[in-house]
């Protein structure tokens, strides 16, 4: 479980995160939703430490981040792992390379033992055959499959995901979105993810966190956010007139006025 | 004021580099792949430069030697000193500033526009530690190598090109090599070969770890590094010799 407590973060005169507190739970699909520019990737990167908040406290599982040294940092940090929104792979090493990094910084095992454990988690991430490719080789989709690969490789407690979805298209967003949670469920891990993407928050969002302009403005889960009266989450959520309608149609078979069962194909006749 | 911001911003960095590996053996493989990419990777551009700088020494010296009363063998004596104590230490550092200062500019700041500094961070690596000490420790240790290398050459070249064209013998050259030959002029070409190569692989590693921004930011910071880092070889030079000589 991570708990952050009133976190403050400004760049110069300008305030990025005014007073954020939640509570992201373990074995949860932790959401942090927002328009660009609504600080969701600082608050990301303050949870991490690339970020020092101005004011405020980051608790991991009872253990106070912000008042960490330098050295009990890098043994919590061997307990994060994190998707990058560019997947942030090593350029010149190979995907196998990428992947057994932590294990070659972090751990003693031998050469076959990590190879074993590289291709467990390439197996688990659906990626096959792409051992011995470069970044630069293979798709976005396969880039984010490697970078969670990668970010699980050494067992995480903690996994951080930057907008796995941005550049990929609805099938693959949704793959990916899909062994988040997997994953999560999984290896029981607190995962925090950074998204605008509409299917995912649908699809993952045990806990969602919205933030307005360095605000945090609602919370709640997916089942919620339906029924939420919040104007400007809907208007961020719901945009267009055809997730509104949607939204109303879920919002008509929760109170019961359609019928959930409904054949569609006799409807459309 | 700018300037000294930025100068405690380097000492700051430099600063951060200073501590326990999280796996030597690790940073040993990266100190050595630094060793092959700068010291192999320089090899080429080094031996070129310093056999032509060589040769044109010997053909501009005795272009300008034309009293008959000065030995030919003093071509070589010239030639010997100017490349020890000037032409390999500087002027190769010079070019070295080019090869050796963008490439690590411009690699740093890659992986810190990609995020790969970050990723490394996340994973509780000191990225100061991991990217730049094995970069500077290589050049540190390689450059000087290349320098004492590009001497050789650059006084073969210079014999060569006196053989060729028939200003001087083989033997008169060599002679001249012989003659009041002061080792510690090796010494001094050594310590400016340390400090130019703490400077070529230090600027440019602090400007391509802090670089903010996208593409156009890693080409500024790369010119801004190599320009800097040429600069301060100079100045470096001008501060050794009248230290020093």
């Amino acid at each position: 479980m991570i708990e952050i407590q009133h976190i403050k973060k400004g760049f110069g005169d300008k305030t990025v995160i005014n007073d954020v507190s939640a509570v992201f739970q373990t074995g949860k699909c932790n959401l942090i939703i927002g328009t660009s520019g609504s600080g969701k990737t600082v608050m990301m990167k303050c949870l991490v430490g690339l970020f020092e908040p101005d004011s405020g406290e980051i608790i991991y599982d009872g253990q106070n981040f912000s008042e960490m040294n330098t050295e009990h940092r890098k043994e919590l940090r061997q307990s994060i792992g994190m998707l990058f929104q560019g997947s942030a792979l090593f350029d010149s090493m190979t995907v196998e390379q990428n992947v057994m990094f932590p294990l070659d910084m972090f751990t003693k095992n031998s050469y076959p033992e990590k190879l074993k454990r590289v291709n467990e988690v390439l197996d688990r991430v659906n990626l096959k055959d792409a051992n011995k490719k470069f970044p630069a080789e293979i798709s976005g989709g396969m880039k984010k499959r490697v970078g969670i690969a990668r970010a699980i490789v050494l067992n995480p407690k903690y996994l951080f995901c930057d907008e796995p979805n941005s550049g990929l298209d609805p099938q693959t967003s949704l793959l990916i979105d899909k062994l988040i949670k997997e994953i999560t469920v999984e290896y029981n891990i607190t995962t925090v993810v950074n998204t605008h993407d509409m299917n995912s928050v649908m699809e993952i969002g045990d806990h969602i966190m919205y933030m307005y302009y360095g605000v945090k403005e609602w919370e709640g889960s997916n089942k919620e956010i339906i029924f939420s009266k919040n104007q400007r989450l809907n208007n961020f959520i719901f945009a267009s007139e055809f997730l509104q309608d949607a939204k109303d149609m879920r919002m008509l078979e929760a109170k019961g006025k359609i019928d959930n069962n409904r054949d569609m194909d006799e409807l459309l006749k | 004021m700018k300037f000294f911001t930025e100068f405690g911003r380097y000492l700051l960095t430099l600063k951060g580099m200073f501590s326990k590996p999280e796996n030597g053996k690790m940073y040993w493989k990266e100190f050595m792949h630094q060793c092959s990419e700068i010291g192999i990777g320089s090899l080429g551009i080094v031996a070129i430069i310093s056999i032509f700088m060589g040769a044109v020494s010997t053909l501009q010296t005795a272009y300008q030697l034309v009293s008959p009363l000065i030995p030919l063998s003093t071509i070589a004596q010239i030639v010997r000193d100017t490349v020890i104590l000037e032409f390999s230490p500087t002027l190769v550092c010079i070019v070295l500033a080019g090869v050796v200062g963008s490439k690590i500019a411009s690699e740093l700041g890659n992986m810190r526009v990609s995020e790969q500094i970050d990723a490394l961070e996340i994973m509780g690596i000191n990225t100061k530690s991991y990217l730049i000490m094995p970069k500077l420790m290589a050049s540190i240790v390689v450059i000087p190598m290349l320098i004492v290398i590009s001497a050789v050459l650059g006084i073969w070249g210079g014999r060569v090109a006196g053989t060729l064209t028939g200003i001087l013998s083989p033997a008169a050259f060599d002679k001249g090599l012989h003659q009041y030959f002061k080792p510690y002029n090796v010494f001094f070409a050594l310590a400016k070969a340390y400090t130019f190569a703490f400077i070529i692989s230090s600027i440019p590693a602090f400007y391509g770890y802090n670089v903010q921004g996208g593409a156009l930011e890693i080409g500024r910071a790369s010119t801004k590094s190599v320009v800097v880092s040429c600069v301060l070889v100079l100045f470096a030079d001008y501060l050794l010799s009248s230290i020093l000589l």
